[in-house]
């Protein structure tokens, strides 16, 4: 069995597929419960709305199918709104709760929006992740360094209230979490997929850790 | 401060790269999957595909190209020429692409940025103008690479075209377009002071300083070139690999033999903005 790239008609699926395709990590694109639930790891990528991708998630049950992966122990990466709906709830017009498997909320970038400022939201473009307190030796960033560029497109950000912090990124004076390990839970703002050959490092890591 | 992306440029037609003065008088340079991927080695942040003559040809060669090019460059690329409905998007999208360039079907029909933002999300859809300064002074948009008059006002579509949805302005000066002379820095601080969205400067590049002084006196969150680029890598490649591939090997040639254009290498233009306090992604 393979990595399951989790289709729910949001998102980059096929640059995702095309990563995993490039370090050779066998996968397939899928909405079948059962084919995720069966694969080796799940990948959920993801682009747009919170609330668009969680109706979505809740219409086709596959909410309940990713909690249940969760629960198997087996890896599992979410990637930018992939990341953010593993969280309580978001606060993107209103309030709507997310998976709820990580503790923590989703908010948006609060800063004096004037143009000299010089940080548009959307964050669109290139910035650096930064080591927190946590090592980064036997994570999905291991075989990346402090301060490698990756590459963002969002306008929210999780606030993890669980002990997950990997790596944080600065925009517009905001210190924001830019990546998550939270014991089979993986997860980066930022598009690995697209962030040139630091960011297929890490789908080199998760090939690792899949055992594929 | 925030990074600034370079992003080379490169024009289409059919299976090849191609490139003109003006927007006129194309000349063909070689596969475009090719340039593309010398690109993503030397630090590309970013890639636009513009098809110059989608309105005319069918779509397949593009969509074909988008396949080979989204395989091994792991980098956002933007595709656009003759995208004019939701449908056009969702193939391109499909095909390998991050984001849509739309500039003609947007003026035709605005509420098409509404509703393509609302379906693929804000930062998935470009809103590209051309603009021509009038005898008045003013900026107004074009469409077809500049032969098409609209009868739009640059700064007043600009607006529109964030008020609907879209993520990103991709500006392109078509006086400057093809010269060499620099960017027209008035029309893009005309336009970034009234926008927050993210605005792509093009149109102009000519040397190093060219970049810089863009980087440096306007609010700019990328800097697109072309000629400049494409023009250093022909002189560095193996133009008869190129030449079976259908490249116009004699112009391709006398690129290589003419010494006396100034051309630069895309890590040259990082080092050179690194160097001069530009923020850009160095280490790749």
């Amino acid at each position: 069995m393979c990595v399951a790239i989790i289709d729910y008609k949001l998102g980059n699926l096929h640059s995702v597929k095309s990563a995993c395709d490039y370090v050779k990590l066998p996968s397939v694109i899928t909405d079948d419960p059962e084919v995720i639930l069966k694969s080796k790891a799940v990948i959920l990528p993801g682009v747009g709305a919170f609330k668009e991708g969680m109706k979505y998630l809740q219409n086709s049950k596959l909410d309940l199918t990713i909690k249940k992966f969760i629960k198997t122990k087996k890896p599992f990466l979410g990637i930018c709104l992939g990341m953010q709906l593993l969280f309580d709830h978001s606060e993107e017009f209103g309030h709507h709760p997310g998976l709820g498997v990580i503790k923590g909320k989703i908010v948006k970038f609060d800063f004096n929006l004037d143009k000299n400022y010089n940080y548009p939201i959307p964050q669109i473009g290139w910035n650096k992740i930064y080591l927190e307190n946590r090592k980064w030796k036997n994570t999905i960033l291991e075989k990346n360094n402090n301060e490698d560029f990756m590459y963002f497109v969002h306008s929210y950000y999780a606030i993890p209230e669980d002990d997950c912090i990997l790596s944080k990124t600065r925009y517009g004076g905001i210190e924001f979490c830019s990546s998550i390990q939270f014991e089979n839970i993986f997860a980066t703002q930022f598009h690995p997929e697209k962030s040139g050959k630091k960011g297929l490092n890490i789908y080199k890591y998760f090939k690792k850790i899949c055992k594929l | 401060m925030k990074n600034i992306r370079i992003i080379p440029r490169l024009d289409i037609k059919g299976p090849n790269l191609v490139k003109g003065i003006h927007l006129e008088g194309l000349r063909v340079l070689g596969p475009p999957e090719y340039f593309a991927e010398y690109y993503y080695e030397q630090g590309a942040d970013e890639l636009v595909y513009q098809d110059t003559v989608a309105s005319l040809y069918g779509r397949n060669s593009l969509t074909d190209i988008i396949t080979k090019t989204a395989k091994n460059i792991f980098i956002p690329l933007t595709v656009g020429g003759g995208i004019r409905s939701v449908e056009d998007i969702k193939n391109v999208l499909r095909a390998g692409a991050d984001k849509v360039s739309i500039n003609t079907a947007a003026i035709n029909n605005p509420k098409l940025i509404n509703k393509a933002s609302k379906m693929f999300g804000s930062s998935t859809i470009v809103i590209a103008i051309e603009a021509i300064k009038s005898e008045k002074g003013d900026f107004l948009a074009y469409t077809d690479n500049g032969r098409e008059y609209t009868g739009v006002n640059v700064l007043d579509w600009a607006i529109e075209a964030q008020d609907r949805g879209a993520g990103e302005i991709f500006l392109t000066s078509i006086d400057k377009e093809g010269t060499g002379q620099g960017y027209d820095e008035e029309l893009l601080s005309l336009v970034t002071k009234k926008i927050e969205i993210p605005i792509i400067a093009h149109g102009g590049a000519g040397s190093l300083q060219h970049i810089l002084n863009v980087a440096k006196n306007v609010n700019i969150d990328g800097i697109s070139c072309a000629s400049m680029l494409h023009y250093s890598l022909v002189k560095n490649i193996d133009i008869s690999k190129i030449g079976k591939l259908e490249g116009n090997i004699e112009f391709l040639n006398s690129l290589k033999n003419q010494d006396n254009r100034k051309n630069f290498d895309l890590s040259e233009i990082k080092y050179f903005l690194k160097n001069n306090g530009i923020n850009v992604r160095i280490d790749f």
